[in-house]
């Protein structure tokens, strides 16, 4: 079983969170920031299994994680679950976001993770259910995505357009646009991510 | 009409959306706080509004800020709201936001439980799929409960994507409702053969876990799974089932013969590292299984070793990390042959990655022998002062500790070295350990006599330097060790060179900042050192010792007088006034030494810690017997109204009744006594009753055995156990030497015998005896303890309840509950589906045969015991236990047979579905709507018989009468072949249906009635208000929804149903938007032949104070291989005022402030002639008219409705001979008037 699955960026800052078992709002904040501490002060060339953190704890449960230029993508799972399995799909994971969130956006960052939060939690629904992963296989979990976004599309039909419009206005309003940003604490040009795909 | 939707989006656009929201949140880094407490007050506004897009974009935005940290609990409604949208952008958000934010105390999710049925059963697959995925998160026990059964209908869509969701989410299911397992298990288990993979692949996930906690039960698809592993492709699903595998071989030895072959050349064929290792770890667990008592498999263990130490020796990290985990596996059961890979895995230990280091500490435990104990711990040593996170450092001393206290201190062989450890450890700043220290140092003086001369020195000093641990108390768990300190001294203080100065020590004022529990130590333990300096200096003449020690704890103890702390405060108080009294003895010189110190006396053996869990509970002694029989409940089983609506959490287990009556108990004490009094080791009741404070462990007598102490015990800055390393080393040599020369002579002497057998080399384990001999107390048992291993597993482990038998096969009273109203949604909605009729035909026949039962007082003791705890529980919360009956007693109706669920599936509606509502729909003799049916009703003939059959089937257990009653019934169908009424069958379902012991004494009632039929089609309809909708259209008239089940009789398919509804002034038919007035609705279902479904119509009602009735065509296409013909069918809908009225709970006090009012128009009737037992005439009332009990006393009832304009209805119900009145009150007369017609109406009818 998976107990949480945790996407954050260097700095710390949730981009995803996805705990499958219930905790207040206040402990989630707490384990993400004893998760990102322990994850983030591990060397690069270490291994991406990680013991303890008392909050999600429990000896069953290890994190598995890997980091991606910008972005940690940490698994909480018990011993069912088959390690090196899970570092498969966390690369399929997000290679599928990669894929999914490209048909939208030129070249995924992290930005698109975070202004599409909702579009990376109904990814991640067709890849794992209830804390049990559902589908491995990517171009299925792509199908489903797309097929779920194309309703949504004609479920909005005309009455969307307006909007979408306006969204697209306001973005272009922007006084920077987004993928330029350059604001001093996060470092969030992140042109490509080479190791992302 | 598209023009208003356009400006309506337009206004809407400029509403913040998520993006607009994140970029807020960026653009405000200073002050985000106040941004976002702006942003929420912007989405309550926006939740405030009607447009369901609005509230959706403002619940996506609350998603968002859940992730954040933000509490969004409040908005829980509106999510469902969202979430009940028939859009699936919208309702997709909303399974989000309730996926993120719900959990199993979250009040409003029992009002989900009809929408997630609505889209479960949606026609959209991925309205299906969002509800499912939603409910994989926050499914509860009484969510699994109520939709268990559509779940399982779902495991057989025709769409593999609804499948295998639904498959995985059985799992959520079987843990919340442990009941559902046995009946969908043979399900399942058929999904493992799924033509899908992805279905597939769920499946094998969810027997994976289900076996993972319980292997046994799931031994029986060993060879399915071996098929599986053999076929299969799927690396995700091959690693599934292989690490399956290596939870059952245990269990299995043969079954690891056979896996040795496929795993060996799936490891040279796999080119996937995950799926290789994998199959490494089970074969490692097919050999240990193996192995155990057959020593040609030793070879193969060390081929695996050797195999993970490449592996661990390998330049990827991740691969040493499983190299190591793998190993700590072997190390279990053949730590011998890990056991020379020491080299490699202390080398793991100096590892720059903290995770492998931790791996290879898991190790150690298994690497040490007596020999190189202090050398590994040394080392580990060494690593707690060069770690940096608190983490590893404390997980390197719970290590340190369980590696020194393993197996009873097996490996230690110089006690004064471990203290040293100890008191050495006390020196970690900041660790959360101090309790576990703590309890070592308290077991080891405890239990190892001869230690305690030093123990108590070394504690002496730790209490002296106490300010050096208590630099700052609140954070640091160090602190404990104190407690261990100050209590080893007082309880030993014998041993102590020098009492006074640690009495001192111990009442410094700042002990007072220590946590309560150890300064009531601190307290007690001064008196007991007080005890010692008084008799320490009894028979001296000169008494100023003495009389200072009691001058001290005079000044001293004030200061705990004053504490905060009760336990201090009670014990200080205590002692203070003890010390005067000796004081004033001492002053008149009088010898108190004797006195005090018998206060302490005697001694407390250590018991072990799982003791009192294993006296075995005597012969004849049944716990759960009552002592006296509770008040009977006959009196309450009528009088549910009390407390019908108040909801409480739902308990699940049952509870213990511990009373033993009194009786019993004087005899245990008796036996008790004798006991204790045969028992050497108890304490007898002596003056000594004081110590009982301690729970734990006690005073052994002063021990005999004294120790030279060679090394300077005051050295507190410095680590001394090294020390103690040169001195055992010292120790040994010179053992070694003196043993050296007896073997020498040992060996001239048996020289001529045999050969050299004792090498001088390294020594062995046994050659090194303990620094002095120590006597390790065990720990104390009772006697005749019970040899229980199920101590380790926790009661609270939702797992323990999957352990389910899973071949015998099901029986009747296991089956899921199908459709069944939980009495708990009365809250909500009185019957909205045709589950409403369920409840009906529950709740009474229920009700009745329960009390049936009671008067029978039956034999059944099970049930009597269950029903009872179940009655008791009553009182408090009776919708509750209506709920637990209907899964409870699962003997009863509504329940599905697996026959019938296994029918081949339409793609419309699936067979469960199918049948449930045939049954529903049949098992309606709904007084008057019966019409009769047309003659010419062949098509149904087959099914008939069919239906027969699996009556048959599943009734062995019907009585004889019954029996009687179906053949007569079955004879009477023969002659009538062509006329099959309706009542007549509906009755006989209901008897197949209703498993019912009793004979019902309340025909099942039904709010569907007939609507129209002919040949082709049977259309029958229920009225049902669904309450949230309501509530946000109040302004704009209100809602009815009614629900319509088609159901094809012929065998042709109907497709292309049109339905169809005149709208009057009053009563519109709801119609999708851009649809003129008269526009037929689409009936978004086919129907093949013999099947049902139901759709649901929305009307918009504007006045609910008089009965309508609105004229509706429905026309459907016939189509069968040869032609297709268009039919259609003229249909009257009645709307009564009686479906404008929701049930709705009310409180009596609320109810009483509503009568006083005043705002009321009253009026009444007389029902004459009415002969049914007055709790069947109110279930009546409140099924067919949607009303509540407020309130009964003995044949008298008060009820209450709301309807969906507000109107109150309150009724007050009288009952005397056959006489029935009701007096009732209304704020509006008309709708009162027609209410108590149509009331009076369903009586006449009966």
């Amino acid at each position: 079983m998976i107990k949480a699955i945790l996407i954050f960026n260097n700095h710390g800052k949730p981009r995803l969170s996805k705990f499958y078992e219930h905790f207040n709002e206040d402990i989630e904040q707490q384990i993400i920031r004893e998760t990102f501490h322990l994850v983030s002060k591990r060397d690069e060339n270490v291994c991406n299994f990680l013991e303890g953190g008392m909050l999600i704890g429990g000896s069953d449960y290890k994190l598995i994680y890997r980091h991606y230029a910008t972005l940690y993508f940490v698994f909480c799972v018990d011993s069912s679950e088959s390690e090196l399995g899970i570092l498969d799909l966390i690369q399929v994971n997000s290679q599928v976001f990669v894929e999914t969130l490209d048909k939208c956006f030129e070249n995924v960052c992290e930005l698109d993770l975070i202004f599409h939060v909702d579009k990376v939690h109904h990814i991640l629904a067709e890849m794992v259910m209830g804390g049990m992963v559902l589908e491995t296989n990517m171009n299925e979990i792509i199908t489903q995505v797309d097929l779920q976004n194309k309703m949504e599309k004609s479920e909005a039909g005309i009455a969307g357009a307006p909007a979408r419009a306006v969204s697209a206005v306001k973005n272009m309003n922007l006084p920077e646009m987004p993928r330029n940003i350059n604001i001093g604490d996060i470092s969030i040009k992140v042109p490509n991510l080479p190791s992302f795909k | 009409m598209a023009l208003k939707i356009v400006k309506g989006s337009i206004d809407r656009m400029f509403d913040k959306n998520l993006q607009d929201l994140v970029r807020g949140i960026r653009n405000h880094k200073e002050d985000e706080a106040k941004y976002i407490s702006t942003c929420i007050d912007e989405i309550k506004q926006e939740l405030k509004q009607d447009n369901i897009a609005v509230k959706a974009n403002a619940v996506c935005k609350l998603t968002y800020l859940q992730m954040l940290g933000y509490d969004v609990s409040w908005a829980a409604f509106n999510i469902v709201e969202v979430m009940s949208s028939s859009k699936f952008t919208y309702k997709r958000i909303g399974y989000l936001a309730a996926s993120q934010c719900f959990h199993e105390s979250t009040d409003v999710i029992m009002l989900t439980t009809n929408q997630i049925r609505k889209d479960l059963s949606s026609p959209n697959q991925y309205d299906t799929g969002v509800a499912l995925t939603g409910l994989s998160c926050f499914v509860t026990p009484d969510l699994a409960r109520d939709l268990a059964n559509d779940i399982m209908t779902l495991m057989s869509h025709t769409k593999p994507y609804i499948r295998k969701k639904a498959v995985l989410i059985m799992y959520k299911v079987f843990l919340k409702y442990p009941e559902s397992l046995r009946p969908a298990f043979p399900r399942l288990k058929e999904k493992l053969e799924d033509p899908d993979p992805g279905v597939q692949s769920a499946a094998v996930n969810v027997i994976c876990e289900l076996a993972r906690r319980n292997p046994k039960n799931y031994l029986s698809l060993a060879p399915l799974f071996f098929k599986l592993m053999t076929s299969s492709t799927n690396n995700w699903v091959l690693i599934k089932i292989i690490k399956l595998f290596g939870a059952l071989t245990p269990l299995e030895p043969r079954l690891g013969k056979k896996l040795i072959e496929p795993l060996t050349n799936l490891i040279h064929s796999t080119s996937a590292m995950s799926l290789l290792y994998e199959c490494v770890n089970t074969v490692i667990a097919v050999l240990i299984s193996l192995s155990s008592g057959m020593p040609n498999h030793s070879a193969s263990i060390q081929l695996c070793v050797q195999k993970l130490r490449i592996l661990i020796e390998d330049s990827d990290q991740n691969l040493k990390y499983l190299g190591l985990l793998a190993m700590s596996k072997i190390l279990k059961t053949h730590p011998k042959s890990v056991q020379s890979h020491k080299d490699l895995i202390l080398q793991c230990l100096d590892d720059k990655d903290e995770s492998i280091r931790l791996r290879a500490l898991d190790l150690l435990y298994g690497m040490v022998s007596k020999k190189n104990l202090m050398e590994i711990v040394k080392k580990l040593m060494l690593h707690v002062d060069k770690a940096e996170g608190t983490t590893y450092r404390d997980e390197l001393l719970t290590k340190i500790i369980d590696i020194c206290s393993q197996s009873n201190y097996q490996y230690i062989t110089n006690f004064e070295w471990y203290i040293s450890i100890l008191v050495e450890l006390t020196r970690l700043e900041g660790t959360r350990h101090g309790h576990l220290i703590a309890s070592q140092m308290l077991d080891v003086a405890i239990r190892v006599k001869a230690i305690r001369v030093f123990a108590v020195a070394q504690m002496a000093t730790l209490l002296d330097n106490a300010h050096m641990l208590t630099g700052n108390t609140q954070r640091n768990g160090i602190c404990e060790v104190l407690y261990a300190a100050a209590w080893i001294c007082g309880e030993f203080s014998e041993h102590l060179e020098n009492p006074m100065e640690t009495l001192e020590a111990m009442l410094r004022p700042k002990v007072a900042t220590l946590p309560g529990h150890i300064q009531a130590v601190y307290v007690q333990n001064a008196a007991k050192l007080f005890a010692t300096v008084l008799k320490s200096q009894e028979g001296n003449t000169d008494s100023t010792t003495a009389q200072e020690a009691s001058q001290l704890m005079i000044d001293r103890l004030p200061l705990f007088v004053q504490s905060a702390n009760l336990e201090v405060q009670e014990r200080a108080s205590c002692i203070l006034q003890l010390v005067k009294y000796i004081q004033k003895l001492q002053q008149k010189d009088v010898e108190v030494s004797e006195e005090v110190c018998a206060l302490f006396a005697g001694e407390l053996n250590p018991v072990a810690p799982k003791a009192q869990k294993k006296v075995p509970i005597p012969d004849g002694l049944d716990l759960d017997a009552w002592i006296n029989e509770p008040p009977s409940e006959s009196e309450s089983e009528d009088e549910q109204p009390k407390a019908i609506f108040s909801k409480e959490e739902p308990k699940h287990s049952r509870p213990r009744h511990t009373e033993v009556d009194e009786k019993e108990l004087a005899r245990r004490r008796e036996a008790r006594k004798q006991e204790q009094a045969n028992n050497p080791f108890y304490i007898k009741a002596s003056p000594s009753s004081q110590k009982v404070y301690q729970e734990t462990p006690g005073v052994e007598h002063i021990p005999v055995v004294q120790i030279d102490l060679s090394v300077p015990l005051k050295v507190p800055g410095l680590p001394m156990s090294d020390q103690y390393v040169k001195l055992e080393e010292e120790r040994r040599q010179k053992e070694r030497a003196e043993k050296k020369k007896k073997d020498k002579k040992k060996r001239k002497e048996k020289r001529s015998g045999r050969g050299k057998k004792h090498d001088s080399g390294p020594e062995s384990e046994e050659d090194i005896t303990p620094a002095h001999m120590v006597d390790i107390v065990t720990e104390e048992m009772p006697e005749n303890a019970l040899p229980s291993d199920d101590d380790e597993r926790d009661p609270a482990d939702p797992h323990k309840a999957l352990d389910i038998d899973l071949d015998k096969p099901l029986a009747d009273s296991e089956k899921l509950p199908v459709r069944s109203h939980r009495a708990a949604e009365v809250l909500k909605s009185p019957a909205e589906d045709e589950e409403g009729e369920n409840v009906s035909s529950l709740e009474p026949k229920k009700k009745s045969s329960k009390e049936k039962r009671e008067k029978k007082k039956d034999k059944d003791k099970d049930r009597k015991k269950s029903k009872e705890e179940k009655k008791k529980k009553k009182h408090k919360h009776e919708e509750k236990e209506e709920a637990d009956l209907l899964c409870g007693q699962a003997d009863e109706p509504a329940f599905q047979s697996e026959e019938t669920n296994e029918v081949v599936t339409p793609p419309t509606s699936t067979s469960a579905d199918e049948a449930a509502t045939v049954a529903a729909a049949e098992a309606a003799p709904a007084p008057g709507a019966i019409s009769v049916t047309t003659p010419d009703s062949e098509p149904e003939e087959p099914k008939d018989t069919e239906m027969e059959e699996t009556k048959s089937s599943k009734h062995k257990k019907k009585k004889q009468k019954r029996e009687k009653e179906d053949k007569e019934k079955k004879k009477k169908k023969k002659h009538h072949h062509h006329h099959h009424h309706h009542g007549d069958k509906g009755g006989e379902e209901s008897v197949q249906n209703g498993t019912v012991e009793e004979e019902e004494p309340l025909p099942p009632m039904s709010n569907y009635c007939l609507l129209a039929e002919n040949s082709y089609i049977k259309v029958m309809m229920e009225d049902a208000d669904e309450a949230y909708d309501i509530q946000g259209n109040l302004q704009d008239g209100s809602q009815v929804v009614v629900s319509v089940i088609f159901e094809n009789k012929c065998d042709s398919f109907l497709k292309s149903m049109e339905f169809n509804v005149l709208d009057s002034l009053n009563s519109k038919l709801q119609r999708p938007e851009g649809s003129g007035p008269h526009d037929s609705l689409t009936i978004p279902f086919q129907l093949p032949p013999g099947v049902s479904n139901e759709a649901r119509f929305v009307f918009t009602v504007q006045s609910i104070i008089m009965p309508q009735k609105l004229k509706g065509t429905l026309t459907f296409i016939v189509k069968n291989e040869e032609s297709s013909t268009h039919e259609k069918l003229d249909f009257k809908l009645h709307f009564t005022c009686t479906s404008y009225l929701i049930t709705t709970p009310c409180y009596s006090d609320a109810f009483a402030k509503l009568l006083e009012s005043g705002d009321l128009k009253s009026s009444s009737i007389r029902l004459e002639g009415v002969n049914m037992p007055f709790h069947h005439l109110l279930a009546r009332i409140c099924f067919h008219h949607h009303f509540s009990v407020v309130e009964r006393i003995d044949s008298c009832a008060s009820m209450y409705s709301r309807s969906i304009q507000g109107h109150h209805v309150c009724l007050l119900v009288k009952i005397s001979s056959q006489t029935v009145s009701v007096d009732a009150k209304c704020d509006e007369p008309t709708l009162l008037g027609n209410v108590l017609d149509e009331i009076k109406q369903t009586f006449s009818q009966c």
